[in-house]
């Protein structure tokens, strides 16, 4: 069958063919804005969805409170709290965890299950297997993830202390809870699940294991749709104190359902930040591809109008062109986007432990792609396309006059110095074209303004690396014990294989409070001349704990509107539960999990106590680490180790698996940016003045002082966008630095030279690619033609 | 070197060609431009090149000037063999000895008169100054005017100053009136005559106009890309006495 098309239509498909680089420049980028715009949103979907979906599912708790021990007839108070609809209590308790694959502890989190029946609220899905039999007190359900991390499975079995006794544990069931989505350990910064694992027991097992038989210390609860959670929560604190509660929280605070929910709007943020440049830059290249082909083709309009094409069927045929790099642009972003999105999944899934959708085609998402790209094609073609359809067919046939230029300032400036001809007539075009000349240099600064902003992301992270593990926390590791201990605890620790080094630490669970504002907080006692855990100041120097007052973290001062003088409430949420005025008198800059500090001995004095400590900071020879984890693991009392090698390596590799991609990608997209934007630039300035670079060589210019002409413009307009860019990527770092900051870690502004040196080397090298490419154009002139054709 | 009499006065060799032979070969078609041409122009003539279109006077007038080369035979300029040279070479001789004059003037428009004349003479060995190149062409009111505030005629005249400021050896013009009205066309010819006594500079001149015949020295016709006849013209008009 032969394939009939018409001559307007052909014309149309050779034109393209003749631009197919420029073309494919533009679309390239338009797919760029839209493969973002559509990974992103789509994967806050399918995220949002896949928790909505699973909180449902598993009946997760709208508010959470940990105590020390209540007997079981409280739960009817709790459940004539106004506002609240179901009421579990259970049994909750860390655990060490001896696992035959690892030298050193885990920490194990163990959760009861009721009875009879499954959990009310907080469900565990079991993926395989069962829950385990009240009846058999051995059985274990676990986390499949912590399961797959240490190559466990149903039948398997492992050591747990519990209570000071080693108990072997059968599994039973692998399952996954909305309460650790996002598994963090106690003390740990990233998910690490071959250190910490979430394990169901029988609710009688467990607190015969733990002498609360008749009690729970752990009560969760669902809300009546409407109910006041901050009356709730008050009224559940109320009731709790007596039994040593820790202060309840909602679920907006519940450490798992905080990470993803902020995961999320992070996504979403990025998602409206980063497409619009892309699509911003794309009709902008459309813009000057589409103008130009009017321009060059004036005649052949005329032409087609003298023939009687009326001014739609022309406009028509321009009108196609645009729209046909705006299609392939959005179904090549569309691809690109799935394929993306889909890979953001699958990195998800590394991270967050819950059943995720897949990523299907979203039709809200995928119209709105769509819209915007049309809008984006339009605001860039239309202008062009409006020019082709009202050229009136005398005028498009009589030669256009040449440009004009005039004597402005700038070369009445230049006047005055000698420079040559072919100098002049770079900076004459530069300045005769100023708004195109401006949105190049826009375009390409836009590409060294993402790479900064992408490259600040690793800066910052190297800095917080830097003071976090070798300035301020340097110990090996850190052992945390069940209950508070005498100070005396530490001379035990030091006689322990392979221990060099030991600084005690106190850390006290309070609510600081300043007039309306509160947050719970830990305050953590310090030594004078600690050596190990240190407070550093916000200039990074050594501070000693204060003994009459409160050291705060920069982070929960501006939390709590507090500044150095200010007195502050601390509300002990343990023991005694003391209520004091404590002043604030120094602030601390803290990059990770924020806290506030005291003297140990002030600490101690604040709860009435002797010397008294909660855990054991300690730096260990490397060579006897292993006796002393083997030693660790059977000691009593020990809750759990954190060590910071293994914090440092997990933070490193999640940085590796998610940063590095990231980054990666956005240099690849500044890059394709940049090549765009400058290739399309110099494409057009050849078209433009083929003839003159022509005549030029006629002239007796040789092909490399011909070139300079071309590339100079293309060189300073690259060369200025450079400072443009680092400090437009300098103001967007420092715009998103404070939005990256969460409860639990700051991404400090810092932007090392060398992250402006690698933007501006990587854009630089994709302008000089697309100038090398341009060279060979100019190389291949026809002299003779050139000189032949009108203009 | 063999050297022609006219008049009884030696004349020098500007350009020898021989058998000079032009083949374009686009999309599977073969054109002869040029079929064995032999010609010699001489210092300080003027020689108008007639014929029609497609008859090969402008791929001659290409070759002389070093924008192309022929297919076959040879062609020197004094003692420099141009068949022999690199693409290089070709761009220096034109820098050192050539100026041209087309039909579309081929000013750069960012550039004024001074400064498109201004071009040549910064890369030229030894010439002129632009406003004197301005001056000989009439233009010297005209010096900071940009192209787009030029009429054709002063365009083509900016054009023939830029071509002339280097003091060349050669002019080469296609249809430098092509574009112009005959009163228009009449100044610029009035401004490559005055070059060409002024300066000594051997000029070829392509038209289509057979009333410029009447002020060259010689007039070569060429049809299908061959001479068909070289003439003598003993009574020389100047361009005021021209009519068309």
């Amino acid at each position: 069958m032969v394939i009939r098309i018409d001559a307007l239509n052909r014309k149309l498909l050779r034109d393209l063919w003749r631009i197919k680089g420029q073309a494919m420049a533009i679309s390239m980028v338009m797919a760029c804005g839209i493969a973002l715009m559509i990974s992103s949103f789509g994967t806050v979907t399918v995220l949002e969805e896949s928790m909505n979906a699973f909180y449902d599912r598993t009946r997760f708790a709208d508010v959470f409170a940990t105590l020390k021990r209540a007997p079981d007839s409280l739960k009817e108070d709790i459940e004539r709290i106004p506002g609240v609809s179901i009421v579990e209590t259970r049994v909750i308790a860390a655990v060490n965890l001896d696992l035959p694959n690892m030298a050193e502890p885990a920490t194990g989190q163990l959760i009861s299950l009721p009875e009879r029946g499954e959990p009310l609220l907080n469900d565990v899905i079991i993926l395989n297997g069962r829950y385990p039999s009240s009846q058999r007190p051995n059985e274990v359900a676990v986390t499949d993830a912590f399961a797959s991390a240490h190559g466990l499975t149903v039948g398997d079995s492992f050591k747990a202390i519990i209570n000071g006794n080693k108990r072997s544990l059968e599994i039973v069931g692998l399952g996954m809870t909305p309460e650790y989505i996002y598994a963090l350990g106690p003390g740990s910064l990233m998910p690490d699940d071959k250190r910490f694992g979430v394990m169901w027991m029988g609710r009688k097992a467990l607190a015969a294991a733990f002498d609360l038989d008749g009690a729970f210390n752990s009560v969760t609860m669902a809300l009546q749709l409407g109910a006041s959670e901050e009356e709730v929560i008050r009224r559940l604190d109320v009731l709790l104190e007596p039994y040593g509660g820790v202060g309840s929280y909602a679920r907006e605070d519940q450490l798992s359902n905080f990470f993803l929910v902020n995961e999320i709007s992070q996504l979403r943020t990025s998602g409206a930040v980063f497409p619009p440049v892309f699509l911003l830059v794309a009709a902008f290249l459309l813009n000057v591809v589409v103008s130009r082909i009017v321009a060059t083709e004036r005649e052949q309009i005329g032409l087609l109008k003298a023939f009687g094409y009326n001014d739609l069927e022309v406009g028509w045929v321009y009108l196609k062109l645009v729209l046909i790099l705006v299609l392939v642009g959005l179904g090549m972003g569309m691809a690109l986007g799935l394929w993306m999105g889909g890979g953001m999944i699958t990195m998800y899934t590394t991270y967050y432990k819950f059943p995720l959708l897949d990523l299907g085609v979203d039709p809200g998402v995928f119209t709105s792609a769509a819209i915007v790209s049309l809008v984006a094609g339009m605001v860039g073609g239309l202008g062009a396309v409006r020019q082709a359809a009202k050229l009136s067919p005398a005028v498009a046939m009589a030669p256009p006059v040449p440009t004009s230029y005039k004597a402005g300032p700038l070369s009445r400036f230049f006047a005055q110095f000698t420079i040559s001809q072919p100098t002049r007539m770079i900076f004459r075009h530069v300045t005769r074209f100023p708004v195109r000349a401006s949105l190049t240099i826009i375009g390409v600064a836009f590409s060294v303004a993402l790479m900064v902003m992408s490259l600040f992301f690793l800066d910052s992270v190297e800095r917080v690396i830097a003071v976090y593990f070798f300035q301020a926390e340097r110990q090996t590791l850190t052992v945390s014990f069940v209950e508070p201990r005498p100070a005396v605890v530490e001379q035990e620790i030091q006689h322990l294989p392979g221990v060099i080094k030991t600084q005690p630490v106190r850390s006290v669970a309070v609510r600081l409070r300043n007039g309306h504002l509160s947050d719970r907080k830990a305050i953590q006692g310090i030594v004078s001349g600690a050596d190990l855990a240190r407070l550093l100041d916000t200039d990074q120097k050594i501070v000693e704990p204060p003994l009459g007052g409160l050291a705060l973290s920069m982070h929960i001062a501006k939390d709590l509107n507090l500044k150095v003088g200010d007195l502050v409430t601390v509300e002990v949420l343990q023991e005694r539960r003391p209520i004091e005025q404590i002043p604030v008198v120094r602030l601390v800059e803290e990059y990770l999990g924020f806290q506030a500090y005291m003297h140990i001995d002030a600490l101690n004095r604040l709860m009435k106590e002797g010397p008294t400590v909660t855990g054991i900071h300690v730096m260990v020879d490397s060579r006897y680490a292993d006796d002393l984890y083997a030693t660790l693991k059977d000691t009593p009392g020990v809750a759990g180790i954190a060590q910071q090698t293994a914090t440092l390596a997990s933070f490193r590799e999640t940085m590796d698996n998610t940063m590095n991609v990231m980054i990666g990608f956005y240099v690849a997209l500044a890059s394709l940016i940049a090549f765009g934007v400058a290739y399309n630039a110099a494409r057009i300035a050849l078209s433009e003045r083929s003839r003159a670079l022509a005549s030029l060589r006629v002239l007796g210019f040789t092909r490399e002082e011909v070139t300079y002409i071309l590339l100079g413009e293309l060189g300073i307009l690259t060369l200025v966008s450079l400072p443009v860019g680092c400090l437009l990527g300098y103001s967007m770092a420092l715009a998103m630095s404070p939005m990256l900051a969460t409860d639990l870690y700051n991404f400090p502004f810092v932007i090392e030279s060398s992250t402006h040196g690698w933007s501006v080397i990587v854009v630089c090298v994709s302008a000089t690619i697309c100038g090398l490419i341009t060279r060979q154009r100019v190389f291949g002139l026809d002299l003779v033609s050139a000189l032949k054709t009108r203009e | 070197m063999p050297d022609g009499v006219q008049d009884g006065t030696r004349l020098v060799e500007t350009f020898r060609a021989e058998g000079i032979t032009k083949v374009y070969e686009t999309g599977g078609l073969r054109v002869e431009a040029l079929r064995g041409v032999d010609l010699t122009l001489y210092e300080g003539e003027l020689v108008v090149l007639l014929g029609p279109s497609g008859s090969g006077k402008s791929t001659l007038l290409n070759i002389l000037g070093g924008l192309d080369l022929p297919t076959a035979g040879r062609l020197f300029f004094k003692d420099l063999e141009l068949t022999a040279c690199s693409p290089h070479d070709l761009t220096m001789y034109r820098r050192d000895h050539v100026g041209f004059v087309f039909q579309f003037y081929n000013l750069i428009p960012s550039l004024t008169a001074r400064e498109n004349v201004g071009l040549v003479t910064e890369i030229a060995e030894d010439p002129m100054s632009a406003e004197e190149a301005l001056e000989m062409v009439g233009l010297e009111h005209r010096l900071d005017h940009f192209p787009s505030q030029l009429s054709g005629g002063e365009q083509q005249r900016v054009a023939i100053a830029r071509a002339i400021a280097k003091r060349p050896d050669v002019l080469l013009c296609d249809e430098p009136t092509g574009a112009l009205d005959s009163k228009t066309g009449i100044v610029v010819l009035q401004a490559l005559e005055r070059a060409n006594r002024e300066l000594g500079t051997t000029t070829a001149l392509i038209t289509h106009n057979a009333g410029i015949k009447d002020m060259s020295e010689r007039v070569i016709r060429f049809a299908d890309g061959q001479i068909i006849s070289v003439d003598e013209n003993p009574e020389k008009k100047t361009p005021e006495e021209l009519t068309w």
